[in-house]
């Protein structure tokens, strides 16, 4: 069922052979001020269309391995390639989202949501994507509230609205921080779930990072396991949960004994 | 007593079983009238050291005489007499005062928050600087700019430019770790991030600082004119307290504050207009603080 790399390339399971969309070779990331050793000799392949998972202890270098993938960071060693190009810096086709929604209280929701756009290509490109802003807003049940400033709304609401604002620039991959851990169980479960019908529907690939282990199984395809500090792949394993995925399968034996197996792997680290 | 004890055995009165929130009878009065009772209070206090003569009538005049002397003064300057014409020649100085300490203030400001080598080299100065009592370059700036308006608007601005370059600056360093990471993987300008990120951002350590600016031009500009002489209202008052006319010199002070004042609600009003979205408490509101 799963596939096992204690180093090395995790093996592509059956059935996620797309075309690799992220690769990683070896990366390793030692911050000299400190002295510390964050990630080390990390390989990593995301297929096209993919949602995978990365859990790991908090501190392990999960951020920081994201902030490399996303171009905020360079790498102390290894090679990132997206869509076969080194990357080099922040990119237009990479979407990022945070634990903070971070929406600007000067700007009203439809302003925030363009702001990606207009960094890049001007005002006026901004405006011209008003209606497509609308059409997200729509997707992730916002609508009517276009023209409300931040401070009026709810944590979720701020979060979708930074769903909205991530997908504005239609990146082809999603690389997620934690984004739903400041909202409340009920709220997280349901922005789980529309997250997962948005990168079907756009078939994004998909990494994000998590604490939570049902949200990471009940999400992905892959999830990869991370060691303690310094940061690397313990194991990739594969879940075979049928798409699409709803709250009730968490009830489902398999899932069960996924959670169980992972939650082993993580425990075992916490002790090594 | 006797009525509780006659009520023991009734069942429980609602008051005595539900517990309500206590407001302090102070929550309870208007504003405006715990306002006029301090200021009654005070005038009352203040009427009554004068009727005992704790100090002499000439350090001290009544309440009544300054009252009467503030309509005197009020009518010179509704008039358009000599007071009027001090006064705008005061108001002139801090005007021209202010702007050029928010000018001057907010570009070192923004050299000191947002470059190292302002926040490395220049910084160092500034807060040397700072720390001099600054009316002391008062005499020099008199010997440089002359006995005019000149050197007034100069140490109006001295004065004041320092809050605005410690507002601007502490406003470049309000965006936090995430927003700033946010506009990277926008992959924005450094231009960018400073107007569409930083400056708004510290909107309201810049205008807490243009408020504390508004109120050192005024002590710039009168501290100006005892120094420097001129035509002002600072040299209204010092004649005034020459001639030993202490109800006069007082509501001179109380028409030189209505001056600070006015500055202050523009900027205040100013905030309010540009920084919509920044909810101040009282503090900030009335302090600049
Ligand atoms: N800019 C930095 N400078 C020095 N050390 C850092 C920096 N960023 C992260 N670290 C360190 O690297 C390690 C991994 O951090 P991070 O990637 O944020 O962990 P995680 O997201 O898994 O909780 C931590 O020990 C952290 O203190
Ligand atoms: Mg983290």
């Amino acid at each position: 069922m799963a596939v096992l790399s204690m180093s090395g390339q995790p093996v592509a399971p059956v059935g996620l052979m797309g075309r690799p969309v992220y690769e990683l070779r070896g990366v390793s990331k030692t911050f000299a001020k400190r002295n510390v050793q964050a990630l080390d000799k990390v390989d990593l392949t995301l297929r096209e269309g993919t949602f995978s998972a990365i859990i790991g202890p908090s501190g392990c270098g999960k951020s920081t391995l994201l902030k490399i993938m996303a171009g905020l960071q360079p790498p102390s060693s290894g090679s990132v390639i997206l869509e076969g190009k080194p990357v080099m810096g922040p990119r237009r086709d990479i979407g990022m989202m945070f634990q903070q929604a971070t929406l600007f209280p000067w700007r009203t929701t439809l302003e925030n949501i363009v702001l990606p756009i207009e960094i890049r290509d001007g005002k006026a490109a901004a405006r011209a994507k008003y209606d497509q802003a609308r059409q997200l807003l729509d997707l992730v049940g916002l609508n009517g509230f276009e023209s409300v400033y931040p401070s009026e709304l709810s944590g979720g609401m701020a979060q979708r609205a930074a769903i909205c604002r991530m997908l504005i620039t239609e990146p082809a991959v999603l690389l997620l921080d934690e984004p739903f851990s400041a909202l409340d169980e009920l709220s997280r479960d349901f922005m789980n779930m529309e997250l997962q019908r948005i990168c079907l529907e756009r078939n994004a690939t998909t990494f994000l990072v998590t604490h939570s282990i049902p949200e990471a199984v009940i999400l992905s395809d892959v999830v990869y396991v991370m060691s303690p500090r310094p940061g690397r792949f313990v194991e990739a394993i594969t879940v075979d949960l049928p798409r699409p995925r709803t709250l009730d399968m968490m009830t489902d034996p398999r899932f069960g004994a996924l959670v169980h197996r992972i939650r082993s792997h993580l425990d075992k680290g916490a002790f090594q | 007593m006797t009525q509780a004890q006659s009520t023991a055995a009734a069942p429980l009165m609602p008051e005595q079983t539900v517990w309500s929130e206590h407001v302090s009878w102070i929550d309870r009065v208007p504003r405006w009238v715990s306002m006029v009772a301090l200021m009654v209070g005070f005038l009352a206090v203040w009427q009554l050291v004068y009727l005992i003569e704790l100090v002499s009538p000439i350090i001290l005049p009544s309440p009544l005489e300054t009252i009467e002397d503030l309509f005197v003064v009020g009518r010179n300057l509704l008039t358009g007499d000599y007071m009027l014409k001090a006064l705008w020649v005061t108001t002139q100085e801090v005007l021209l005062g202010f702007i050029i300490a928010v000018v001057f203030g907010f570009a070192l400001g923004v050299l000191v928050g947002e470059t190292s080598f302002g926040e490395r080299a220049v910084m160092p100065y500034l807060v040397a600087i700072n720390t001099m009592p600054k009316v002391a370059f008062a005499p020099l700036f008199v010997s440089w700019l002359g006995f005019g308006i000149a050197s007034k608007v100069a140490l109006a601005a001295f004065i004041a430019f320092f809050p605005v370059i410690v507002g601007t600056a502490a406003g470049l360093h309000a965006a936090d770790q995430n927003a700033r990471m946010l506009f990277k993987t926008m992959g924005a300008s450094r231009w960018q991030t400073l107007v569409q990120l930083k400056l708004p951002i510290g909107m309201p350590h810049f205008f807490a600082g243009l408020k504390n600016a508004a109120v050192l031009t005024v002590v710039g500009a009168v501290v100006g004119e005892f120094l420097g002489g001129g035509k002002g209202f600072g040299e209204l008052i010092r004649v005034a307290a020459a001639q030993l006319d202490t109800p006069r010199v007082f509501s001179l002070i109380i028409y030189l504050s209505l001056l600070g004042l006015a500055t202050f609600w523009v900027v205040a009003w100013a905030q309010r207009r540009f920084v919509f979205w920044h909810k101040e408490t009282v503090t900030e509101e009335t302090l600049g603080q």
